[in-house]
């Protein structure tokens, strides 16, 4: 009969209406600055400089080498090389930057500097309230604010960090054999300059 | 005590003329009544609007608005401040004036319909002989100004709108005013305040209302459902649909104009659901003798408070209707139902009091309803669409 839908379909919504009061399953919204769901590993949104160490500016593993300011596909990475240079994870000495960069406003989180890294620099990071008053300044980080310990790097991706750390691990191991090497082959001649990073990164 | 509770506010409006030079006395008078109304009212719509969409929140499973004070009860003062800040956007081409007097129309008409309207035992703004009639020709005003509002627009959306708008409402004022007209037959009267207090006896415990016997029942749906279509609310909300014309006939409105729409569509809202409590439910009657003592404002407002929580439900639960659907609606069964609810009312006005009385209007009203709804389902096929030029 005419209007028996009508009735049908008002009764669900009364169903609905009055359940939402007593079974809190219904109600599946998450109420967010109160509670937050866990964030999945694999989260990113903007990257950050990774440091080993205590001080920042010490630790920093970019040695400037500019490949990510070059890949970046919506150009947002600014990078002024170092006049002179300090010594790296390995003890050798490399440049660092003097200044980097990062146009937040412009990233569009797509990972590329984080793959091109042949130092193992650059890293995602996960916090996203990133809300500023200031539109332009606030938006643009310097190396300072992009700077975040190993240690963070490990609590935010424990997987990606310790396979990182492997890599270091290997890389450390093959530079010091060929220290050795170079070592044994002219004894007597003092330590010769390590060769060039880009080089020793390749398999 | 009960008495002085009751009729608290016109002896307060009573003492205040009072006090002024007699000369003024009628001006201080008509702004007592009109000024509370207009305060009033446009409160209750703010607060309607949270109910609204917690209400409908609730049926989605959702929490609707909580974060503006408590429970999110002052979210319509944070709308209100954004609606005030927001930029008045007027169109290029668009007839200024006309675009600017709109919405003014628009709040007007709606506030006028009010002041026939008995919200309690005495209170009332203008007790009109022809307060019905007054009411609905206020009523037809919006209709004016929803194509004022499409047309000096220059959009096509908003003429289209206002098109569906004025289509819609002039279908179904028809059957609206032929329901209301078996009250007035029944109360011999145009006057709300008489039709109400004709409401107002008891047999034993229960009311005199119209809703009451089978016509008034059958006119008191009728009713309702062409109020519905008139205040264009969901499922008669083709004259604003979203998905198909972005706002309808206020598209192009902006910032305050826009909240007057708003503010006008839920006043319109809340007057025509007052005119059914006052022509069907007994206006400021208490529903059963025994509750007589609580105040008969209390009582309108209480009634106005289902019928909008009624509204809001039958939004949160019906999807909009199609042009034709809406149109077969009205004229293939509303019309015909309101022209034979207008026989019952006369057979019914004529017999003699009894149960042959009940069961002969009864089958007026059921009878008809069968068949007609069996007719207006026959056509309904629900079966996969085919398309014409899909291939
Ligand atoms: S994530 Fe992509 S866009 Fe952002 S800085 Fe890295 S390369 Fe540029
Ligand atoms: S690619 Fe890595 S090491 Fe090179 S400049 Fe970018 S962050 Fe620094």
């Amino acid at each position: 009969m005419l209007g028996e839908g009508i009735v049908r379909g008002l009764a669900e919504t009364a169903r609905n209406f009055l359940g939402s009061f007593v079974s809190k399953e219904r109600l599946t919204t998450v109420q967010f600055p109160e509670e937050r769901l866990p964030q999945a590993e694999a989260a990113r949104d903007f990257p950050f400089l990774v440091y080993d160490g205590e001080d920042w500016q010490a630790g920093m593993r970019c040695v400037a080498c500019q490949i990510c300011e070059k890949e970046c596909p919506p150009k947002c990475i600014f990078i002024e090389k170092s006049k002179d240079k300090k010594p790296d994870a390995l003890g050798r000495a490399q440049f660092y930057p003097a200044r980097f960069d990062i146009d937040v406003s412009v990233c569009m989180s797509c990972q590329i500097c984080v793959e091109v890294c042949p130092f193992e620099a650059i890293k995602m990071d996960t916090a996203f309230e990133l809300s500023t008053d200031d539109r332009f300044g606030g938006l643009l980080w310097d190396r300072q604010k992009l700077a975040l310990s190993d240690a963070h790097y490990h609590a935010i991706h424990p997987t990606d960090a310790a396979h990182t750390d492997e890599l270091l691990a290997a890389e450390k191991a093959k530079a010091e054999a060929r220290t050795k090497a170079a070592v044994a082959k002219a004894s007597p001649a003092p330590m010769p300059q390590p060769p060039a990073p880009a080089a020793a990164n390749e398999p | 005590m009960t008495e002085t509770i009751d009729q608290i506010f016109v002896i307060l409006k009573h003492w205040l003329v009072g006090h002024v030079p007699t000369a003024v006395e009628p001006i201080v008078s008509e702004l007592l009544s009109v000024v509370p109304i207009i305060l009033l009212f446009p409160l209750l719509f703010a607060l309607i609007t949270v109910m609204e969409r917690k209400g409908l929140g609730r049926i989605q499973n959702r929490y609707g608005p909580n974060r503006v004070g408590p429970c999110g009860i002052l979210q319509p003062i944070a709308d209100g401040i954004k609606t005030l800040t927001k930029e008045n956007i007027v169109p290029h081409s668009a007839d200024k004036v006309v675009h600017l007097l709109a919405p003014l129309l628009l709040v007007m008409a709606t506030f006028l319909g009010y002041a026939v309207l008995p919200v309690g035992r005495n209170m009332v703004a203008a007790n009109m002989d022809a307060g019905v009639l007054f009411f609905f020709a206020v009523g037809s005003m919006t209709e004016l100004s929803v194509f004022m509002a499409g047309w000096s627009s220059r959009n096509k959306y908003s003429l289209l709108g206002a098109m569906r708008a004025i289509a819609q409402m002039i279908s179904y004022e028809v059957p609206l005013i032929l329901s209301s007209v078996t009250v007035i037959m029944a109360a011999g009267t145009l006057s709300t305040v008489s039709i109400v207090e004709q409401q107002s006896g008891y047999t034993g415990i229960f009311p005199h209302w119209f809703v009451f016997t089978p016509w008034g029942f059958a006119g008191f749906v009728l009713f309702m459902i062409a109020a519905t279509a008139e205040s264009n609310r969901s499922p008669f909300d083709l004259p604003e649909g979203e998905s198909e014309l972005i706002a309808g006939y206020y598209t192009e409105y902006s910032g305050f104009k826009f909240a007057l729409f708003f503010l006008a569509e839920y006043l319109g809202m809340m007057s025509i659901s007052g005119m059914a409590i006052t022509l069907f439910l007994g206006g400021w009657a208490a529903p059963l003798s025994f509750l007589t003592w609580i105040p008969s404002y209390l009582w309108f407002f209480g009634k106005l408070f289902f019928f909008i929580a009624g509204f809001i439900w039958i939004r949160g639960t019906l999807p909009r209707l199609r042009m034709d659907q809406l149109m077969n609606f009205a004229w293939k069964f509303m019309l015909p139902m309101a022209l034979i609810n207008l026989v019952t009312a006369g057979v019914w006005r004529f017999m003699p009091t009894g149960i042959l009385r009940w069961l002969v209007c009864s089958a007026m009203v059921v009878a008809p309803y069968v068949l007609l709804g069996r007719g207006f389902m026959l056509g309904k096929r629900l079966e996969k669409r085919t398309y014409r030029f899909a291939d």
